[in-house]
């Protein structure tokens, strides 16, 4: 951890149009999920609905890819990257700096709002808010790993993450289930449905499966952005 | 004479002027270019061209699959994939090109602030506007009519049945694949034109179609729960599939793809109206969005 690293990615994510969609993510979900309330529709079903659907099906991805590629993305793009590769610090630290701000970032606009989101919905319910902000966490550590590793990789990481999350968590696992077994979402299902005992969550692929892959792509995509960062050449952008 | 004090005896350009069609005409087939990565380096042509053969994909397995099971006699169970429905069915396919594309359009002359040398052609604002989001239109066209097409080219070849109903259906899914490009490309050009910063654009965008679309999935799956059929199905509007699936149920005759048809009724023409103002609103931000581009 580098605190000047830290504080320079905060600023730089925390500019005035980013911050617009940062706040207007979670915004949303706490709207829908007040307007719920409101009209009186939220039970467990439906808050489990909208927690696995809008929540970990599009806040949660978005936000981890806007947070996991946003941090270093652009810096690789236009080249300023080498300002801060040229300081004596281990590449691997660099790395590991914006992974952690990457995760702040997404704990604060999108873990908590869930929480938030199902304390609206249900209270402490079945333990619903708990087991679903316990599903986000976790499934946006890995997210994050993800999309930082791929933020190095490549330069067109924001689309290659949208291709992971909406063709192959969306569009292949809903006509061939066994994509499911590699979907960050569903693993954070799986954790939530380890937390709370509310029925409506159905998990599809188990937590002895989920747990151990949750920490393998974690520790692997950290790993990876370390190393990669290493041996980066920073080409011309477009 | 004003012109005598600049005149410090180079020699003058006497050729043809070509003019501001021609400028509208050059802007137009460099963005439809640019759109799919031509005339750009590999790395530039390589998502375009991959996300454009994803999507042909399931309509040539399609007619293959009919073909197959027309030759082994099981041809009446085995029918192609409806040509209305396929924009809705691959949504997240045509999502990601626009996100990937429409900054590649909006973003880089604003990013790069090259628009004043646009601007001092004799080329107007909204010439300029038009221009890009014809560009950015036929390159959405193009995308989702091919696939499309090549349903119609299998049904053809395939021989099936009420070929004269085929061709009615897909002539009604061409016109709604304009219409989803309009629209799209609209809101993608839009939000892309307000984000020009690298990468983030991308996420803009796809975060207005993924919210969009999810928080209307939710509500309708709720009120659905509940039998509150009509909220379900004005829900539809505000989601940009759904929208223009409304539009091609209520006027093109189709059947509906997207999980709720417009409400019976005004519904349909509200929906029309809708998309109509979109198409209009989404041209005039991005004539107000460029007009004063060159200051800063």
């Amino acid at each position: 951890m580098n605190p000047v690293i830290a504080s320079i990615t905060f600023r730089a994510m925390l500019s005035k149009r980013r911050i617009l969609l940062l706040f207007l993510l979670p915004a949303l979900l706490l709207m829908l999920s007040i307007g719920l309330r409101a009209s009186g529709h939220a039970d467990l079903d439906n808050a489990t609905m909208l927690l696995t659907q809008f929540g970990l099906g599009a806040l949660l991805p978005l936000l981890a890819l806007l947070a996991g590629t946003g941090v270093i993305g652009p810096e690789i793009d236009d080249g300023q990257i080498m300002y801060i590769m040229t300081k004596p610090i281990a590449r691997p630290v660099i790395s590991t700096t914006k992974y952690v701000v990457s995760v702040v970032l997404v704990v604060a606009f999108g873990v908590v709002p869930m929480f938030v989101a199902g304390v609206i919905m249900t209270g402490m319910t079945a333990g619903l808010a708990t087991g679903f902000a316990l599903g986000a966490l976790v499934a946006g550590v890995a997210y994050c790993a993800l999309f930082l590793a791929i933020a190095v990789l490549s330069r067109f990481a924001v689309t290659i993450g949208l291709i992971y999350a909406l063709v192959w968590e969306n569009l292949i696992a809903r006509y061939a289930p066994g994509a499911k077994t590699l979907s960050i979402r569903q693993w954070g299902i799986s954790v939530a449905d380890m937390v709370t005992n509310a029925t409506a969550v159905k998990a599809d692929v188990a937590s002895s499966t989920a747990v151990p892959l949750l920490i393998v792509v974690t520790v692997a995509g950290v790993a990876y952005a370390g190393w990669k960062l290493r041996t980066l050449s920073v080409t011309g952008t477009d | 004479m004003t012109s005598v004090i600049h005149d410090i005896g180079y020699r003058h350009y006497d050729g043809k002027r070509l003019g501001r069609a021609y400028a509208v005409r050059s802007l137009f087939t460099h963005n439809l270019r640019a759109a799919y990565g031509l005339g750009r380096p590999v790395k530039a042509k390589i998502m375009p061209f991959l996300l454009c053969a994803i999507m042909l994909m399931p309509a040539a397995i399609s007619v293959a699959v009919t073909a197959i099971a027309a030759q082994v006699g099981a041809g009446r169970d085995v029918q192609l994939i409806r040509y209305s429905a396929y924009a809705v069915y691959l949504q997240p396919l045509i999502a990601i090109f626009l996100a990937a594309q429409a900054p590649v359009i909006a973003s880089r002359d604003l990013r790069f602030h090259v628009t004043p040398l646009y601007f001092s052609r004799p080329l107007s604002r909204l010439d300029y506007v038009l221009a890009k989001y014809g560009a950015f239109t036929t390159a959405l066209f193009i995308l989702l009519a091919t696939p499309v097409t090549i349903l119609y080219i299998g049904a053809l070849v395939t021989k099936q049945k009420h070929i004269g109903t085929h061709t009615v259906h897909w002539l009604a899914a061409v016109a709604g694949c304009l219409l989803f490009a309009l629209v799209l490309a609209g809101l993608g050009l839009v939000v892309a034109a307000f984000t020009p910063r690298r990468g983030f654009g991308v996420t803009a965008v796809m975060a207005v179609y993924l919210l969009s679309t999810t928080a209307v999935a939710a509500v309708q799956g709720i009120a659905e729960n509940q039998t509150q059929f009509t909220v379900a199905q004005w829900a539809g509007m505000f989601a940009p599939f759904n929208l223009v699936d409304g539009v091609q149920v209520w006027a093109l005759r189709a059947k509906q793809s997207a999980p709720e048809p417009p409400p019976s009724g005004i519904g349909g023409p509200v929906f029309t109206l809708l998309c109509a103002a979109l198409i209009v609103g989404c041209v005039a931000i991005l004539y107000l969005r460029f007009r004063k581009a060159g200051a800063k």
